[in-house]
C-alpha cells in the first residue's frame, strides 16, 4: 500500500521525525518497503500558461508556444507534446530549472526555432508514470508560482508491505490508528454528517444467499455536473497513493477506499435496467470489464447484475457498459461487503488484482458501509453538485458476522511472551485498537473490531499486546531443559562419513534442480516421470528418477568453461512412480571423467578408468561395513553393457557402476565420457561394531600360485573357488597379476594369487603348506578347469 | 722385507684407499690369514727363545698400529660414502606434491552443516520429510486452509494427482510431532520448491525449520536462541538483531527477523534473514498436542539467503549453476 505521509499526518498528529515514523511502522508489522518524494527532485519549474501555441514552420510534430510565466513577459517555447494548445496551464521549466536526473534546461534551438524552455509531462518531473502529454494543472493554478509550492510536494511516499492478515491497513485510516496506538495519541477522524436528502428514489436490490455479499448499501444521486472536474488536492493525494484521477466519481469512489478501506462503485443509474441482483454468475455468463476484456464466468463468481445482464464481478471489477461516463447525470453509489472466502482465488483466476478485490480478498470494515457512503456523499457532492436520495440497505443472513469474546488470562500472557506487559498498558492497547476489552479476574475479555480479521483466539491478543508493546522490548532469553543424551548407536553410519569419504577423494559436491527434462526417459526406458502439472518450463517439467542426467548436464557445462578433470556427487531424493504410489529415496550418485589427478611433473596424465571410480564405491561400501555387498556383473540401459555392475545386497540390487552407455553419450551431446555410479542412501546405514579376535604369535608364510583359465570366467568365480577350497590355515588371498597375450593360448588368461598361511597354535610345516596349497590348485583345476602356469 | 718397512708400506697403502673395497684388500694383504704381517708372526717360530719374545712384541706392536690405521681409515671412508649417497639423493624439495583434484561441499550443505552444529549444542536433532507432500502436511496441518490468502503467495508446483512439491520444511512440523510426544527439539533441512523463477528467485532452494515444544517455551525464548544462532552463524558479536512483527498461518505471534552488521558490504543495512513464531495451537491442535500443557516456538530460514549474506555470494542462481570454479571456493575446512 503506497500513501501520502501527510495525508497520514492529517489523521494521526504526532510529533514524530519522519525516521521514527518509518521504523514504527516497520516494527508493528507494516514493512515499510520504500520512501520517495512526492515529487520529483527538480528546481526552477513553475506554473506556466499557454497563450498561443502555432505549427512549427519545419516540422510537422512541433509547435511553438507563447507561454507567460507570471513575469509579464512571454517566451517562446517549442514543444512536440499533442495536448499543447492555448488556454492550458502547464509546468514551466524556464531556462535554468534543473529536472530530474540534474537535467539542465538551457536555451536551445529546435529546428531553426529558439526556444527558452521547457514545458514537461508529469514523468519528467517523477509526478508519474504519464508520459502522453503535457501534465494539464487546474485552469485557476497562479502562472509564475512554484510548482513544488502549488502542489505542496514537501510531501512524501510511504510504500508499505502489508501481510495478508493486515486488511485493515490497507487504507489512511488503518494505518492512523496503528500509529495512534503506538504513540497513545488520538486520531482525528474526519467529521461525516449524513447528507441532506432532496428526495427519496432508491433502486431495487435483491442479494442472493448463495452470493458472497453480505450487504449492499445504494445511494442514487441525481443532477450531476457531468463537466466538473476533481480538485487538485484530491487528484493530488490520490497521486500519492498511486491512483490515476479519471473523473470526479471515480477519484471519489477510490479516495474513500484509500481512506477507509471501504470499495465503492458508481454506477450510471440510466444504463441499469430493472433492478439489482447480486447472484451468482450463471453457467456460460461473459461480461465485458472496464479494462476492455470479456470474460467467461465460472458459476462460484459472485456478480452484481441487473435484471438483463451481470454489471460487475463483484468486489473485483465494474463492467464496461453501466460505468460512469462523460453524459452520466444521475448515478447509483454501491458501498457493499463482499466475505473474503467468495473473492479468494478470483482476481488471479480473472487477472484482476484490483485494489477492491485487494482489500475484499483480506476483509474490510463489516460496519463501515453506511459510513463510506456518507464520506463519499459529501466529497462527490461538494464536486459535481446533484439531489441525493436515501442510502437504501439489503443484507444477506447468510454472511453475517458474529464476534465471540476472546479471553485472555494474565498469567498466559506472561508465559508466552516471558514478559510481564503492564495492565494498564494492555489496557490503552486494547482500547486504542478498537478491541473492547474487559478486565476479569485473570485477565480480559476481549471482542474484535469490525475491521479487523484476525482475531479469533488468545493467541491472537497476545500478539497485539507483543506488537504494539514492542517486540523489541521483549528479553531474549534461553529456556532451561533438560539435557537427554541422544547419540546414535555405534552401529550406525555417522551422518556425513559419505560424503566426507568421497570429498576426500576428490569429489566437488553439486546440488541439481530434482526437476529435469524428458531427457532423462533415456536413462530407465519404461519407467514413466512424476510430471509436473504446472512446471516452469519444459526443461523443468518432471522429478528426476535418476541423478546422473543432472550431473551429466554439470559435467559437460563445465568441459565447456575449460573444466575437463571431474569428479562430482550429488546426495538428493529420486522420485519413482510405481503404480499410484510414489517412492522418493535418498541416493548418493557420483560421475567421474578426465585425469585421475591433476597434471603432474612426475608423470603423464592417466586417464580416469572403471576401477578408479570402483575403489571409491568400494570406499563407500566398506563405510557400510556392517552390511555385506557383492559388486557383479550386470546391464543397465544407461550403462555401457561391458563396463557395467551392479551392487547387490541380499539378492537386491541397491546401486550400479559403469561407464555411460555410447548412445546415451551421443543423445546428451558429451564430449568425455563419464564413469558414474549410484547407491541407494537406505543401503548405507550400517556400521560393524569391532569385535576383536587373538592375533596368530606364529609366523605367516607366502606362498604364490599363478594359473591359466579361460578368460571368460569372472574374478569373482576364482575368488569363491579359493574361498571354497582354503583351508582354515589360509589367511588372505591376493590378486597379483592378471595377464593375456604372449605365452598365453589365446583364450584364456593367466592369474596369479598370492596366498597368505598361518596357524594360530603352532608354526607350519612344509607339509600343511603344500597340502592347503595343492587343495586350492586341485579345487581350481576341477571347478574351473585352470591349469598350474609353471 | 724389514717390519719397519713393512709397516710403512702398510700404512701408505691405507692412506692411499679412496674406497672401502681397496681398503679391505689393503686388510687381507697385511691382516689376513695369509697376509704379510700375519706371515712375519708364523716366520717367530724359527727364532730363539730370547729373540722370539722381543721380535714378537715389535710385530703385533706393527699389527696394533695397521689395525688403528684401518680402523681410522674406515670410517672416514663410510663417512665419505654416507655423504655421497645423500648428495646423490638430493631432490627439490619446492617441486609440487603428487596432488589429487581437490574436493569440497557444496555451499548449501556447508552451510546447512553450520546451521546444524550450532542448534545440536541447543540440543536440537535432525529430522527429515518427504520433498512431494500432500496438501494436507503441507498446508492443511499448518492451518493454511483451502482458499487461503497465504496459499495464493506459495506458488506451489502441483501433479496432476493432487499431491505438490513441498513449499517449506514446515511440512516436517507436522510429521515429526505426529510421531513424537513433547518434548521436541528438531531442526529439518532441505529442499523446497516454488513456482517462481526470476534474478531472485530460483523454483527449488532450502529451507532449515526448526522447532521447539516444550511445558514453557516463551516468545522471549525464541527470541534469545535466534540471537544466540544468529551471532554464532555471522561470527559477529556485535551483529544487531531486530524483530519484527509478521504474519504466518502456523505461529502466532509471528516474527521475521532482521539482522544489521557492523561491518563487511552490507554494514549498516537491516537485512532480513529468517521468519519465526509461536507454535499456533491450531497447529498443536493438528498432531494432539494440549496447548494447556505445552508452547513452543517454530522457525525456518532460508539457506541460501543466509550463505549469500554469510560468504557474500551476489547471484543466487550461482548455486545451482555448478560451475566448478563457484564451487571450489568453497572447499575450506568446516
Amino acid at each position: 500500500m503506497k500513501f501520502s505521509e501527510l495525508w497520514l499526518r492529517e489523521w494521526v498528529n504526532v510529533d514524530i521525525s519522519s525516521e521514527e515514523l518509518l521504523e514504527q511502522l516497520t516494527l508493528l508489522g507494516l514493512e515499510v518497503d520504500d520512501y520517495t518524494s512526492a515529487g520529483g527532485d527538480f528546481e526552477g519549474v513553475v506554473i506556466g500558461e499557454i497563450t498561443e501555441a502555432v505549427q512549427h514552420p519545419d516540422a510537422d510534430r512541433l509547435r511553438v508556444c507563447k507561454v507567460d510565466d507570471g513575469t509579464g513577459e512571454l517566451h517562446s517555447v517549442v514543444c512536440g507534446a499533442p495536448n499543447a494548445r492555448a488556454g492550458i496551464k502547464i509546468p514551466f521549466a524556464r531556462v535554468g530549472a534543473v529536472l530530474p536526473g540534474g537535467f539542465k534546461i538551457k536555451k536551445a534551438k529546435l529546428r531553426g526555432v529558439e526556444s527558452f524552455g521547457m514545458l514537461c509531462s508529469a514523468k519528467e518531473l517523477d509526478l508519474s508514470e504519464d508520459a502522453d502529454g503535457l501534465h494539464e494543472l487546474p485552469s485557476d493554478a497562479p502562472p509564475g508560482t512554484a510548482l513544488a509550492d502549488y502542489l505542496n510536494l514537501d510531501d512524501h511516499i510511504i510504500d508499505i508491505d502489508l501481510t495478508p492478515n493486515r486488511g485493515d491497513c490497507l487504507n489512511i485510516r488503518g494505518i492512523a490508528r496503528e500509529i495512534s496506538t503506538r504513540n497513545s495519541t488520538a486520531m482525528i477522524e474526519p467529521m461525516v454528517a449524513g447528507a441532506k436528502v432532496a428526495h427519496q428514489d432508491t433502486f431495487p436490490v435483491e442479494i442472493g444467499s448463495d452470493s458472497c455479499c453480505a450487504r449492499f448499501c445504494g445511494r442514487v444521486i441525481r443532477g450531476i455536473d457531468a463537466s466538473a472536474t476533481t480538485p487538485l488536492w484530491m487528484v493530488e493525494k490520490l497521486r500519492r497513493c498511486g491512483v490515476r484521477s479519471i473523473s470526479p466519481s471515480v477519484d471519489v469512489t477510490n479516495y474513500v477506499m484509500l481512506e477507509m478501506g471501504q470499495p465503492m462503485h458508481a454506477f450510471d443509474l440510466d444504463k441499469l435496467s430493472g433492478g439489482i441482483k447480486v447472484r451468482l454468475a450463471e453457467q456460460g455468463e461473459k461480461i465485458k470489464l472496464l479494462d476492455g476484456r470479456e470474460v467467461e464466468l465460472d458459476t462460484d463468481t459472485t456478480v452484481i447484475a441487473d435484471h438483463t445482464r451481470a454489471v460487475a464481478i463483484a468486489g473485483i471489477m465494474g463492467g464496461d457498459e453501466t460505468g460512469v461516463s462523460s453524459e452520466t447525470t444521475d448515478i447509483m453509489l454501491e458501498a457493499a461487503l463482499f466475505m473474503p472466502l467468495g473473492i479468494a482465488g478470483k482476481p488471479r483466476r480473472y487477472n484482476a488484482y484490483t485494489d477492491s478485490a485487494q482489500r475484499f480478498e483480506r476483509g474490510i470494515d463489516s460496519e463501515l458501509q453506511p459510513f463510506g457512503m456518507e464520506r463519499a456523499t459529501k466529497l462527490l457532492v461538494d464536486i459535481v453538485g446533484g439531489q441525493v436520495g436515501p442510502i437504501f440497505e439489503t443484507r444477506n443472513d447468510a454472511h453475517q458476522r458474529s464476534f465471540e469474546t476472546v479471553s485472555l488470562s494474565r498469567s498466559r500472557l506472561d508465559r508466552f511472551l516471558g514478559v510481564e506487559v503492564p495492565d494498564d498498558k494492555v489496557a490503552d492497547i486494547f482500547d486504542r485498537l478498537g478491541i473492547k476489552a474487559n478486565k476479569t479476574d485473570d485477565g480480559w475479555e476481549g471482542v474484535s473490531p469490525s475491521w479487523r480479521w484476525d482475531i479469533a483466539i488468545e493467541e491472537d491478543l497476545i500478539e497485539e499486546v507483543a506488537r504494539l508493546h514492542g517486540y523489541n522490548k521483549i528479553p531474549r532469553t534461553n529456556p532451561a531443559w533438560v539435557p537427554s543424551v541422544t547419540g546414535s548407536s555405534e552401529a550406525e553410519l555417522p551422518a556425513n562419513t559419505l560424503s566426507q569419504l568421497l570429498i576426500d577423494r576428490g569429489y566437488q559436491e553439486a546440488v541439481c534442480y530434482s526437476f529435469v527434462d524428458g531427457r532423462q526417459s533415456e536413462f530407465a526406458p519404461g519407467v514413466e516421470a512424476l510430471a509436473l502439472a504446472n512446471p516452469i518450463s519444459v526443461e523443468l517439467g518432471e522429478m528426476r528418477h535418476t541423478l546422473w542426467l543432472g550431473l551429466c548436464d554439470v559435467m559437460q557445462s563445465n568441459i565447456n568453461r575449460q573444466q575437463s578433470d571431474i569428479k562430482l556427487f550429488e546426495c538428493g531424493l529420486k522420485f519413482v512412480p510405481q503404480g499410484d504410489d510414489l517412492k522418493q529415496y535418498k541416493v548418493i550418485s557420483g560421475l567421474v571423467t578426465g585425469n585421475r589427478s591433476a597434471e603432474h611433473w612426475g608423470g603423464p596424465a592417466v586417464a580416469v578408468d572403471f576401477y578408479d571410480v570402483k575403489s571409491d564405491v568400494e570406499a563407500l561400501l566398506g563405510a557400510a561395513s556392517g552390511v555385506e555387498f557383492v559388486i557383479e556383473p550386470g546391464e543397465h540401459p544407461a550403462l555401457h553393457p561391458g563396463i557395467s555392475a551392479s551392487i547387490k545386497t541380499g539378492g537386491e540390487i541397491v546401486g550400479w557402476i559403469g561407464s555411460l552407455h555410447p548412445k546415451l553419450q551421443k543423445t546428451l551431446d558429451l564430449s568425455q565420457v563419464p564413469i558414474l555410479f549410484e547407491i541407494e542412501m537406505a543401503a548405507l546405514e550400517q556400521v560393524r561394531v569391532p569385535v576383536y579376535t587373538e592375533i596368530s604369535k606364529f609366523p605367516s608364510v607366502r606362498r604364490d600360485l599363478a594359473v591359466t583359465l579361460d578368460k571368460d570366467i569372472p574374478f569373482s568365480e576364482i575368488q569363491d573357488c579359493v574361498d571354497r577350497h582354503a583351508s582354515e590355515v589360509v589367511k588372505e588371498v591376493r590378486l597379483l597379476d592378471v595377464y593375456t597375450g604372449k605365452g598365453i593360448t589365446v583364450g584364456l588368461r593367466s592369474v596369479a594369487l598370492g596366498l597368505i598361511l598361518q596357524d594360530f597354535s603352532s608354526t607350519l610345516g612344509d607339509n600343511e603348506i603344500e597340502t592347503a596349497m595343492s587343495r586350492i590348485l586341485d579345487g581350481l583345476t576341477k571347478d574351473l578347469g585352470a591349469t598350474l602356469r609353471t | 722385507m724389514p717390519l719397519d718397512e713393512l709397516i710403512n708400506n702398510a700404512l701408505a697403502q691405507i692412506e692411499q684407499a679412496t674406497d672401502l673395497s681397496t681398503l679391505d684388500s689393503v686388510r687381507v694383504e697385511f691382516l689376513g690369514k695369509k697376509g704379510q704381517l700375519t706371515a712375519q708372526l708364523k716366520s717367530l717360530g724359527g727364532l730363539p727363545v730370547e729373540e722370539k719374545k722381543s721380535a714378537g712384541q715389535k710385530i703385533n706392536e706393527g699389527k696394533r698400529t695397521v689395525q688403528q690405521a684401518l680402523e681410522g681409515k674406515l670410517l672416514t671412508l663410510e663417512a665419505a660414502a654416507i655423504d655421497e649417497r645423500l648428495k646423490n639423493e638430493a631432490i627439490d624439495v619446492t617441486l609440487p606434491g603428487r596432488g589429487q583434484i581437490e574436493g569440497g561441499l557444496h555451499p548449501v550443505t556447508r552451510t546447512i552443516r553450520r546451521i546444524t552444529s550450532i542448534f545440536s549444542q541447543l540440543g536440537f536433532s535432525v529430522a527429515e520429510g518427504p520433498e512431494v507432500e500432500n496438501e494436507y502436511y503441507n498446508f492443511e496441518a499448518l492451518n493454511i486452509p483451502e482458499h487461503h490468502p497465504a496459499r495464493a503467495m506459495h506458488d506451489t508446483f502441483y501433479f496432476d494427482d493432487g499431491r505438490l512439491l513441498r513449499t517449506h520444511t514446515s511440512s516436517v512440523q507436522i510429521r515429526f510431532m505426529e510421531n513424537n510426544k513433547p518434548p521436541v527439539r528438531i531442526i529439518s533441512p532441505g529442499r523446497v520448491y516454488r513456482c517462481d523463477s526470476d534474478m531472485t528467485h530460483t523454483p527449488m532452494f532450502h529451507q532449515v525449520e526448526g522447532l521447539l515444544v516444550d511445558t514453557d517455551i516463551a516468545f522471549s525464548d525464541l527470541m534469545g536462541h535466534l540471537e544466540m544462532f544468529l551471532k554464532l552463524f555471522f561470527d559477529q558479536n556485535d551483529v544487531e538483531i531486530r524483530f519484527r512483527p509478521s504474519y504466518f498461518p502456523f505461529t502466532e505471534p509471528s516474527t521475521e527477523v532482521d539482522i544489521r552488521m557492523a561491518d563487511g558490504p552490507n554494514a549498516g543495512k537491516w537485512l532480513e534473514v529468517l521468519g519465526a513464531g509461536m507454535v499456533h495451537p491450531e497447529v498443536f491442535k493438528s498432531v494432539g498436542v494440549s496447548t494447556e500443557e505445552f508452547t513452543g516456538y517454530a522457525f525456518g530460514m532460508g539457506v541460501e539467503r543466509l550463505a549469500m549474506l554469510r560468504y557474500g555470494v551476489s547471484d543466487l542462481r550461482s548455486f545451482f549453476e555448478n560451475d566448478l570454479r563457484f564451487l571450489r571456493q568453497f572447499n575450506e575446512a568446516i
